[in-house]
């Protein structure tokens, strides 16, 4: 039975059409894997010396079990956002005689392969060769070595318990920000040293392999877990009938200002406020709004006035990015039926691009305060709001001329829980690095204010040149309209 | 008003559409029937301009679909669900529709109310998602936002599949009407051959492709139309 559904996952992975077509967005993942890849064996080879140096008299072991609970954290965040849990299609499998345990048990061992398992292990292991070139009992770090394991797997199904609680929420991110929250404030305050906890028992454990079996038996009520809520949901009822939402109409009339693009402007927000995918990426935009905090209270980050224009374009920006990089492919459902109305295309992308625009001025209008960490910053900031309005909207309408992926608004909550893959990140980087760099670049050549005015000077030629630039957009998305219209009518 | 030109559509060498004339006059009713696989959706699609044609062209009221948008404003059609907008109420798309096609919102409500019958008190103020619908429900509301905005041409894929039969007979006769009174040209496609020839005064049938008869309907034409797709099973067993 294994063998047909890895024959199955197989075929589906490389006969989707978008496999097929984005080749170089798949080589690209593979690079940035490698670089992870690097990046940990490196840290894993060289950690045991690196740690000798730093802090001569304190044993390496003893230090690394003892921030070990920062890289769970950190972990179990990263998953959140990156790791999905694999999707089977399992419809058609139901009817068939295949026991439902033999499915979800399929599922969640396809889940313990995937790479976010694989990379600690890249460190785990020179780290752990490192302790045994320096004399430390061989059953000593081949106990760690296991429970280290143990616990990765933990945390894989422990996200996707996160998860499953997550999709039932509206604020889809909360759970998992409540969690680590929780498990970083009990330590940060504290209240509970989560820190030494986790470290001594780790040591502990690898003193007395006998214990191991905690985390082995943690892991195994954690598969348990997901089991059971996996298999009440692999009935029809469940999980592929549909809820009935009931409708929540808001008055939209003031989109009507905008004369011939409201019909649209209207269809938008509703697109946006009536479907999972979309709303839970609305919610995102609070992070968008806060990104600053996690820098600007450090000192260190207000020394380098380049970063400033890093989070001015993201904080500024985050719905330009999040929403623009899948124009048109929201529209994708009933996308034949837009082409075939008496539309103009460019009224289409104009809506798309104010509502993008006013997201921008939003973000920055909300980011005033951080005026409080300095002039600078908000002057950075306001540079960075005007290129995302004259160079970055139209860079993203632009690259979403080349969307062939379908997007699947009423994807049903049973195995999709995200839907926001490391691809999705990875589109995003160009638009923030470019005017990073340039600002970076300028700022250190000729100072902050020449840095400052370039900026503007770049977003204020993009907006003189808008219907031009719309022009030139718009043709692009109707030369493609033929492939896209194939590519959304396929499903992946 | 519908003048189709040497029109072919081949993927990768495979013709699956080949229609050396074809001329539909204005205000027939036109019926479109096949086998799975015929060509059927194929030439709606690029009648619509959804699929670029491999050779030749159609022409829509002196207008060449494929190279200028100009027969959007007087066409309107329904294919299928993926025309639906799943996140909008009946009422909403309906409105939207109207918007599009230079309606305010009276005027489309004054449509919807003369379906109300067609409707059955499914669609019009349920506060439920498109997406929500029954298939069926779903139906009734893509064909009615079909006809929103006086369109002179109406395309119609398989419309009575997936409804019911009281809903089939009230298709039926909404579509005469738009025919005979207002002189709406109207195609259809179907597999009910039943309900082609209730509807259509002209029907076509289509064949791996090709145009294999060209019938004006009369009394006898569902038995011709019987005969020939029964046969067409005789002459496959045979091979």
């Amino acid at each position: 039975m294994i063998k047909h559904f890895i024959n199955l996952e197989w075929k589906q992975y490389f006969r989707s059409s978008y496999w097929q077509k984005s080749i170089v967005i798949n080589i690209l993942l593979i690079f940035f894997a490698l670089y992870f890849v690097g990046i940990f064996l490196f840290m894993g080879a060289f950690l045991y010396k690196i740690i000798g140096k730093a802090a001569p008299d304190q044993d390496p072991f003893l230090v690394v079990n003892n921030y070990i609970f920062y890289w769970f954290i950190g972990d179990i965040l990263m998953r959140f956002f990156l790791q999905k849990l694999p999707v089977m299609s399992v419809k058609p499998l139901l009817t068939l005689p295949i026991k439902r345990s033999t499915i979800v048990n399929f599922v969640l061992g396809k889940s313990a392969l995937n790479f976010f398992n694989f990379l600690p292990l890249f460190a785990i292991i020179p780290f752990s060769i490192s302790l045994l070139k320096n004399g430390y009992a061989s059953s000593l770090v081949l106990t760690w070595l296991a429970a280290m394991v143990a616990i990765i797997l933990i945390i894989n199904f422990l996200n996707f318990i996160i998860e499953a609680f997550s999709a039932e929420t509206e604020l889809s991110f909360l759970p998992v920000i409540a969690i680590v929250g929780t498990l970083f404030g009990l330590d940060y305050f504290n209240i509970l040293p989560m820190r030494s906890l986790v470290g001594d028992g780790l040591i502990y454990i690898a003193n007395n392999p006998v214990f191991i079996l905690i985390p082995l038996g943690i892991l195994a009520m954690a598969y348990g877990y997901n089991f059971k809520i996996l298999k009440e949901k692999l009935f029809l009822d469940s999980s592929l009938k549909s809820k009935v939402t009931e409708v929540k109409v808001a008055d939209l009339s003031w989109t009507n200002r905008f004369g011939d693009i409201a019909p649209f402007m209207q269809l938008d927000l509703k697109l946006i406020w009536r479907n999972k995918r979309t709303k839970s990426m609305t919610m995102l935009l609070i992070i968008g709004v806060l990104y600053g905090l996690f820098f600007y209270p450090q000192p260190m980050y207000r020394e380098m006035e380049f970063m400033f224009a890093f989070i001015g374009i993201f904080s500024t920006g985050f719905f330009l990015i999040n929403f623009g990089q899948f124009i048109p492919a929201w529209d994708s459902g009933y996308y034949k039926m837009l082409m075939s109305q008496n539309i103009k295309y460019e009224q289409y992308l104009r809506s798309k691009f104010i509502l993008m625009i006013m997201s921008v001025v939003i973000l920055f209008v909300l980011g005033i305060p951080y005026v409080y960490f300095g002039w600078k910053i908000l002057i950075a900031h306001f540079a960075a709001a005007i290129y995302n309005i004259g160079v970055n909207s139209h860079v993203i309408l632009w690259g979403g001329s080349f969307n062939r992926k379908k997007i699947d608004l009423d994807k049903k909550a049973a195995f999709n829980y995200q839907g926001t893959g490391a691809v999705q990140w990875l589109i995003g980087i160009p638009l923030m690095l470019v005017p990073m760099g340039l600002f970076a670049l300028i700022n250190w050549l000729l100072g902050f204010e020449i840095a400052v005015a370039t900026l503007i000077i770049l977003g204020v030629t993009g907006i003189i040149f808008h219907k031009k630039l719309m022009r030139f957009i718009t043709q692009k998305y109707i030369d493609s309209k033929y492939k896209m219209i194939d590519a959304f009518s396929q499903d992946n | 008003m519908i003048y189709t030109k040497d029109l072919s559509k081949s993927y990768s060498g495979t013709t699956v559409l080949n229609i050396e004339e074809l001329n539909i006059p204005k205000g027939q009713s036109f019926g479109l029937v096949g086998n799975n696989g015929a060509g059927k959706t194929t030439y709606f699609s690029l009648l619509l301009d959804l699929i670029k044609p491999s050779t030749g062209n159609i022409t829509s009221n002196e207008v060449i679909v494929d190279q200028s948008e100009d027969w959007k404003p007087f066409t309107s059609a329904f294919i299928d669900e993926s025309f639906l907008i799943g996140y909008l109420t009946p009422e909403e798309y309906f409105y939207f529709i109207g918007d599009l096609r230079g309606q305010n919102k009276a005027d489309v409500d004054k449509l919807t109310a003369s379906f109300e019958d067609f409707f059955n008190g499914e669609i019009i103020g349920k506060k439920k998602y498109l997406r929500d619908l029954s298939k069926g429900n779903q139906k009734k509301a893509g064909i009615v936002a079909a006809l929103i905005g006086n369109p002179e041409v109406i395309i119609l894929d398989e419309p009575f599949a997936n409804l019911d039969p009281t809903t089939q007979i009230r298709l039926k006769q909404i579509l005469k009407d738009l025919a005979e009174k207002q002189g709406v040209t109207i195609l259809v496609s179907s597999h009910d051959l039943m309900h082609v020839t209730d509807v259509c005064e002209r029907i076509v049938v289509l064949e791996k492709g090709n145009i294999v008869k060209d019938l004006e309907t009369n009394p006898t034409t569902l038995k011709e139309l019987e005969a020939h797709f029964a046969s067409n099973m005789v002459s496959q067993e045979e091979e």
